[in-house]
């Protein structure tokens, strides 16, 4: 088969499942369980380090 | 060591250029040489001037001095590419302004004005944003010490590459995409190193999540690095000359220059300046982001969806028919995660709008907001197959685009711009509350002007092409619907100059403010 009509089939086929998928499925994960508190968090992490960086964990 | 070999990079280089404007065959390539020998001389008295001498450590903090630059050269050439843009909306009002000379032809200043505002403009303004977004949001200092800075003044130098190039002729003819093969290569090397920088200080956070912001610029960079390869593939003719010939042919070409174009939008004009969004409304509002999970589903549901729009642009081509049905169908997909996202800003301000009675710069940040709404609810309605039969190749198109670039792109800018000078320079704040109040209005109302003039100009023109009496024949020639735009034209550039003046009032305004001079307002300013 030409690659054209192979990568066309491909695409109408098991990529748009693949990627239909991987969307669906990362919604479902933004709606997990405890991720409100996570996301709270990071919404409001914009909020800290305005000024200087944070102390660097290895001490450079 | 390495001093030497700087010193003999530098010097080589300059030798080659020197070459290089002996044997260019055309004037942008040999005035380019000359410019780049120079510069590569400099390069070499520098090198030799600093051998030997220690580099000074950066300090822990922030690098700021990278983003301070990035604001300046937003600021000036904001105003340059929208002083391009009246002059050349005069000139469709008025042919006399061509002047006569090839210089100074729509022809040239057109690619002029659209790369200085989206490229020089809009770019500058993604980069010193993004770098200023990044390391607040990452609690780290920029990754990589001086590269920053060879990302702002290489890709400034890719601006002065393109624009005097434009100037004498030098283009391929690919929109939003003129320069020719050595600035694209440019442009390349300096991209490479942005990514760097940019996933560098991510890689090296010091917060455990990463902002999501910082997703939206890294899909800018990561898309425009990929479009802008593909797109440019070309074959120089020579490395003595600026031309080249595109790879691909015919329809093809068509398809990946639209795939490119419209890309170009959806990463560089509409992801890059939401991560803008993502970071200074809930800064300026004082408030978290509505909803953080609505942001992440906005964020995949752009860049899955965006991607599959550029057919739009060749409805009714020899692009086969699925094409532009893909092309139509997933951009009215669109429309929906991009008024997800403007809702997401737009509630950031619950519970708080009544600080768009007192704030300009909020003020700002949420019209463009709703310009960016109004765009990307007009763009999906225009890519419908049956409107765009209508208002493809007329003025509707021009005035859709500049209310996208004015309102959401350039407001969101202004914003950001009011907020930072005064962060930046460690001012209280700004200069005058009521010049950005001056700025607001008259941009706002040079906006409306050039939408609606350009809809009525747009819609007439659509309907004058496809007149036809009853034996069929065409009853306006092509001549007779420029002479009926006229008016339009006139409307359209007058709302050009009014965005102008509120564009150079701001660069008053930082200036004063930067220069710390004690500003006449301290009340705040009503919404009036």
């Amino acid at each position: 088969m030409e690659h054209y009509t192979f990568l066309r089939h491909l695409a109408d086929s098991w990529a748009l499942l693949a990627l239909a998928l991987f969307f669906a499925g990362l919604i479902v994960w933004v709606y997990r369980p405890g991720s409100r508190k996570v996301h709270d968090e990071i919404a409001s992490s914009i909020f800290q380090n305005e000024d200087k960086p944070k102390d660097d964990p290895d001490g450079h | 060591m390495v001093d030497v070999f700087k010193i003999a990079g530098f010097g080589v280089l300059a030798l080659f250029f020197a070459m290089a404007a002996n044997f260019g065959a055309d004037e942008a390539y040999r005035l380019h040489a000359l410019l780049l020998m120079a510069l590569a001389g400099a390069g070499t008295v520098w090198a030799i001037r600093t051998a030997g001498t220690p580099r000074v450590p950066a300090g822990g903090g922030y690098n700021d001095d990278v983003v301070r630059a990035g604001v300046i050269a937003t600021a000036v050439w904001g105003v340059v590419g929208f002083l391009a843009g009246v002059i050349i909306a005069f000139q469709l009002a008025y042919p006399e302004l061509n002047l006569g000379l090839p210089w100074t032809s729509f022809g040239r200043l057109r690619p002029l004005h659209t790369s200085a505002v989206i490229f020089a403009f809009g770019g500058n303004a993604l980069i010193a944003t993004s770098f200023y977004i990044v390391q607040r949001t990452c609690a780290a200092p920029l990754w990589g010490g001086r590269a920053a800075w060879f990302v702002f003044w290489g890709y400034n130098l890719f601006i002065v590459l393109a624009a005097t190039g434009y100037l004498l002729g030098s283009t391929q003819s690919k929109e939003y995409a003129e320069p020719e093969w050595y600035v694209d290569l440019w442009l390349t090397i300096v991209w490479v190193v942005y990514l760097a920088v940019y996933l560098g200080t991510i890689v090296k956070r010091r917060e455990p999540h990463i902002y999501v912001a910082n997703w939206f610029f890294l899909a800018f960079i990561v898309t425009i690095a990929m479009l802008h390869v593909i797109n440019n593939l070309a074959i120089p003719v020579s490395i003595w000359s600026s031309e080249s010939i595109i790879l691909f042919p015919g329809v093809q070409g068509a398809m990946v220059q639209w795939w490119y174009g419209h890309n170009a939008v959806g990463f560089f004009l509409t992801a890059g300046f939401l991560g803008m969004m993502y970071y200074f409304v809930p800064k300026q509002a004082e408030r978290p982001i509505y909803s953080y999970k609505l942001s992440i589903i906005h964020f995949w549901a752009i860049i899955f969806l965006y991607i599959w729009a550029g057919p739009h642009h060749l409805h009714y081509t020899a692009l086969p028919d699925w094409a532009q049905i893909l092309g139509m169908v997933f951009s009215i997909v669109l429309w929906m995660p991009s008024w997800g996202g403007m809702i997401n800003g737009l509630m950031t301000l619950q519970g708080a709008w009544d600080k768009l009675r007192t704030d300009p710069i909020l003020r700002m940040l949420v019209v463009s907001v709703g310009f960016y709404g109004m765009a990307t609810f007009e763009g999906p309605m225009m890519s419908i197959r049956s409107v765009n039969s209508l208002s493809h190749y007329t003025d509707w198109t021009i005035g859709h685009v500049h209310s996208g670039a004015l309102g959401w792109n350039g407001m969101i800018t202004f914003g950001a711009l009011y907020y930072l000078v005064p962060r930046l320079w460690h001012r209280e704040r700004l200069y005058s509350l009521s010049l950005v109040s001056w700025h607001f209005w008259l941009a706002t109302i040079g906006i409306v002007l050039y939408a609606s003039s350009m809809w009525v100009s747009g819609i007439m023109q659509g309907l004058m092409w496809r007149e036809v009496d009853d034996q069929g024949f065409l009853v306006n020639s092509f001549a007779d619907s420029v002479a009926a735009a006229h008016p339009m034209y006139v409307v359209r550039a007058l709302g050009g100059v009014l965005f102008l003046a509120g564009a150079v009032i701001m660069l008053y305004n930082l200036w004063k403010t930067a220069r710390g001079v004690p500003g006449a307002a301290t009340t705040p300013v009503a919404a009036e």
